[in-house]
């Protein structure tokens, strides 16, 4: 439990408002020197459990560890940690300076220590220029970026991001993405950052805790999320997927025996807690290839194509009635059946995996 | 916008618009512009002069009305200040502690002062002095003004609290500041011009008040709306036009005042 790479230990925490529960006993592991993202719908709890982290919230049940410290009962002036808020709160009286500077008075610095820390911090967001402004005559991606300097100017033990880049312009994100984890990368703490947006956290996370109603769905690197999820509410969240309804045959050393509509048999990898009897496989539109109607594994009967630049998204229906959708990659060579005919579709190795619910 | 009904169109609104600008300005009008006359006649225009301006500061009733006009101000002042307090307080306590029992009865007899006919609470006043033994004078008339103060002091301060997020203290606290820092360095400050607007709308309305203050101040104890009132009972001169318009001048100045800083706020957090 306090094993020394753990950056923060979250154990067994319970939230209770009043008859709701937004979280179900949250047990996480957050070690040093990694981007962990919290990802899930609205309403999930990872904001609650990032505002429990920072002191906003108290537990109804369990506790939260800073290195092996345990943070129940402190208050947030005494927490070690800080935030990046969503709305960024920058104080509007004060100038980009006074902003970045008031944690480093507040937790005792020297004026001069304090004014040299400001000037580095700065430079390493690159707003130097701008430290005599007030936030209200900045950009939001400049306010953005003075919110994360204020946050990290006291060298906090880790920083608590509650999905700072969701009031940015589309184009901005994303090259911000790519600043936040160099920056995580150079400050060499824990970031714990809290987003919706599945293509963000796979993007900028080192491992991503999947959280849905209160409960961490799963705990895993961008890859092994994506590829190998352990239900199917984290293989629908995270990117496209089909579920078919499949008979589970038999299950041994985490393989699957199914038989797939139109009674093809066939062998994937499954979740662990999977048992035989009816199933779901999730099978990934892009790792799914055509090939003539009686050598696939699926038949199908195409009814229609969506074109989405880089992408060719095929519509389909099995012989159960099943709708599957294809992703084609759009290459010049790209041959789109015509809407009607009747294909094989060959799931290729790892596209498919059987899911517990 | 554009769904927005156009009065104009409505049958009598010019007529009705402009009897209703000139009941309500005409009189304040009239009382300004013979403030300037060189005559002593109220109805017969003698030319302009700055006569009755002088009669107030150096003429036979001077000394009468400089007391009336210190006493007014440093009550005002005073009453101002402890109402602005007292409603500063009570504003953050309101928009700040969250839900607690006996909240909305709470902002209800925050509020209750306003709608109490002032005749009613004049009456209380007084009863209320001399059932306790109280012996009427300035303290009298301070401690009614800071009670209808209030109020108008606690409005614009709520409504300026109700516009800052919480998200600014919790910022501050999540850097370090304990609840008295957050308090003192960043709500105060953002929290400045609706107190201040409220400062000078109790300023002002401390200022003007004579029903309360006539009740309670004691034998002798003049403010200036009461000192006015007595001088006109033996007629009116033009003398009094001329403090009147003074009056008029203060009141526009401060309330012009108490918006302007009121809306220069709301400006800076919208173009936030």
């Amino acid at each position: 439990m306090t094993s020394p790479d753990i950056a923060v230990a979250v154990d067994r925490v319970i939230k209770r408002y009043g008859s709701v529960t937004a979280l179900h006993g949250v047990s996480l592991d957050i070690r040093e020197n990694e981007f962990f993202t919290l990802l899930g719908p609205s309403g999930c709890g990872k904001t609650t459990l990032l505002r429990a982290i920072a002191g906003f919230e108290d537990v109804t049940e369990g506790r939260i560890l800073l290195k092996g410290q345990d943070l129940t009962g402190l208050p947030p002036h005494k927490r070690p940690v800080n935030t990046v808020f969503q709305q960024y709160a920058l104080f509007p009286h004060m100038t980009v300076t006074e902003n970045v500077m008031f944690g480093l008075l507040r937790k005792g610095w020297s004026r001069p220590e304090a004014e040299r820390r400001v000037r580095d911090v700065l430079h390493l967001v690159q707003l130097s220029d701008f430290a005599a402004r007030k936030p209200g005559q900045m950009s939001g991606g400049q306010q953005q970026r003075v919110a994360l300097a204020r946050a990290l100017a006291p060298r906090p033990e880790v920083l608590l991001l509650d999905e700072p880049l969701s009031a940015l312009d589309l184009k901005l994100r994303q090259a911000v993405r790519m600043e936040l984890k160099a920056l995580q990368r150079e400050t060499g703490i824990a970031f714990i950052f809290v987003t919706h947006d599945q293509e963000e956290a796979l993007t900028m996370s080192d491992r991503i805790a999947v959280m849905s109603a209160g409960r961490v769905q799963q705990v895993g690197s961008p890859r092994e999320i994506y590829e190998a999820p352990v239900n199917r509410f984290v293989a629908d969240f995270i990117g496209e997927t089909n579920l078919l309804d499949v008979a589970v045959q038999s299950i041994s050393a985490g393989q699957a025996n199914v038989l797939l509509p139109g009674n093809h048999p066939f062998t994937c990898p499954a979740a662990a807690v999977v048992e035989p009897g009816a199933g779901h496989l999730s099978v990934r539109p892009e790792r799914i290839s055509l090939c003539p109607e009686d050598q696939g594994h699926l038949r199908a009967t195409v009814t229609g194509h969506t074109y989405l630049g880089t992408d060719i998204q095929l519509h389909v229906v099995l012989v159960d009635g099943e709708t599957m959708s294809v992703r084609l990659q759009n290459a010049e060579t790209t041959l789109v059946p015509d809407t009607g005919s009747v294909i094989g579709l060959k799931l290729e190795t790892g596209a498919a995996r059987l899911l517990a619910d | 916008m554009a769904a927005k009904v156009d009065l104009r169109r409505f049958p009598g609104f010019l007529t009705v618009t402009i009897l209703c600008l000139f009941v309500l300005y005409a009189p304040l009008i009239v009382v300004a512009v013979y403030s300037f006359n060189a005559s002593s006649s109220i109805t017969n225009w003698g030319g302009v002069s700055l006569t009755w301006y002088a009669d107030v500061f150096t003429g036979p009733e001077a000394p009468k009305f400089q007391k009336a006009a210190l006493n007014s101000l440093v009550i005002a002042v005073c009453a101002a200040t402890a109402a602005t307090v007292i409603a500063t307080l009570a504003a953050v306590a309101m928009t700040r502690a969250g839900r607690f029992k006996g909240k909305t009865l709470g902002f209800a007899l925050i509020n209750l002062p306003l709608m109490v006919p002032e005749v009613v609470t004049a009456v209380a006043s007084l009863v209320f002095f001399s059932a306790i033994g109280f012996t009427t004078g300035l303290m009298t008339i301070l401690i009614a003004h800071i009670v209808f103060c209030i109020p108008f002091a606690y409005l614009p301060i709520a409504a300026r609290m109700q516009s800052i997020p919480d998200m600014f203290e919790q910022a501050a606290m999540d850097l370090y500041a304990t609840p008295r820092e957050a308090f003192k360095l960043v709500l105060l400050p953002l929290m400045t011009p609706g107190i201040l607007s409220g400062f000078l709308l109790a300023f002002i309305i401390s200022l003007d008040d004579f029903l309360i203050t006539n009740f309670v101040k004691g034998a002798g104890v003049e403010t200036l709306p009461t000192a006015i009132f007595g001088s006109v009972k033996q007629g009116i001169k033009p003398n009094i036009m001329a403090i009147s318009t003074l009056m008029l001048a203060v009141s526009v100045v401060f309330v012009s005042l108490s918006w302007l800083i009121g809306r220069t706020g709301q400006d800076k957090k919208q173009a936030r």
